[in-house]
């Protein structure tokens, strides 16, 4: 796909679905639903949550990575 | 002022409840905005914004002062978004609410037809999530592609390569409906 390609898409793209411009507001004041929201359940701790097969999928990927560079560009594509 | 605002965010990294307060008064309609510009969906945007602010909350203790907030926070929104955009069913769902979305712009090129207009709205709604943020805020946004990376999380060049795809998956389902752009 060429830039003129490219162009053409984004006007099209860009007709068919106009910016939100200006500055919108919320129809209503939010910080109610807030509050409930924070007392609904306590916050729980900040944390990230790895499942074993979150690291072996990274531990994997790694050594793909070290073991067939080539393949770096193709992982990077599908990011 | 400047001590003012470094404060409350001394404070809010520190879990006070009050200072969370006050950014969320200070920055909701930021938020909101950000949200609207990738939701096209008020209702949403609003829910949205909640949700981040929730999210801002639980993990206050990961927050930087000296970075500010309203970037932190615009990338907060931009996961919570993409998170909502993974859940929906996309087409069957979407399809009702960009029907009202497709508004006739200022300019209409009289050769694209509502139809037209209508099936490549339909046709975006089918793109990948990730494809569809980065190319809904640097094209029909026109946000800065380093904003849309810093809102993203991801450099300048992926936000090319992302709105590079999205495009190309859109000229190709358009191609497939007899529409060539």
């Amino acid at each position: 796909m060429n830039k003129d390609d490219q162009d053409r898409i984004k006007k099209l793209l860009q007709q068919a679905m106009p910016p939100v411009k200006g500055e919108s507001e919320p129809r209503r004041d939010l910080w109610p639903a807030m509050l409930r929201r924070l007392n609904a359940r306590p916050a729980a701790p900040a944390q990230i949550g790895w499942a074993w097969f979150d690291g072996a999928l990274a531990f994997g990927l790694l050594g793909l990575a070290a073991f067939f560079p080539a393949s770096i560009p193709l992982l990077l594509y599908y990011l | 002022m400047q001590n003012d605002e470094s404060d409350v965010l001394n404070q809010f990294q520190q879990g006070d409840a009050a200072a969370f307060e006050t950014l969320f008064h200070q920055h909701q309609r930021a938020v909101y905005c950000w949200v609207l510009r990738i939701t096209r969906n008020p209702a949403a945007a609003e829910d949205l914004t909640i949700e981040t602010f929730w999210r801002i909350f639980n993990v206050h203790a990961r927050f930087d002062p000296a970075r500010g907030f309203e970037g932190w926070a615009r990338r907060i929104a931009t996961r919570a978004t993409l998170d909502w955009l993974r859940s929906k069913k996309t087409e069957n769902e979407l399809s009702t609410e960009m029907l009202d979305e497709v508004a006739v712009p200022v300019e209409a090129d009289p050769a694209v037809t509502a139809e037209i207009r209508l099936k490549t709205a339909m046709a975006f709604a089918r793109l990948p999530p990730k494809l569809r943020i980065a190319a809904t805020l640097a094209v029909i946004e026109e946000q800065s592609q380093k904003d849309v990376a810093n809102a993203l999380g991801i450099s300048v060049a992926a936000v090319k390569l992302r709105v590079f795809r999205a495009l190309r998956l859109l000229r190709k389902d358009l191609e497939k409906q007899g529409i060539t752009p």
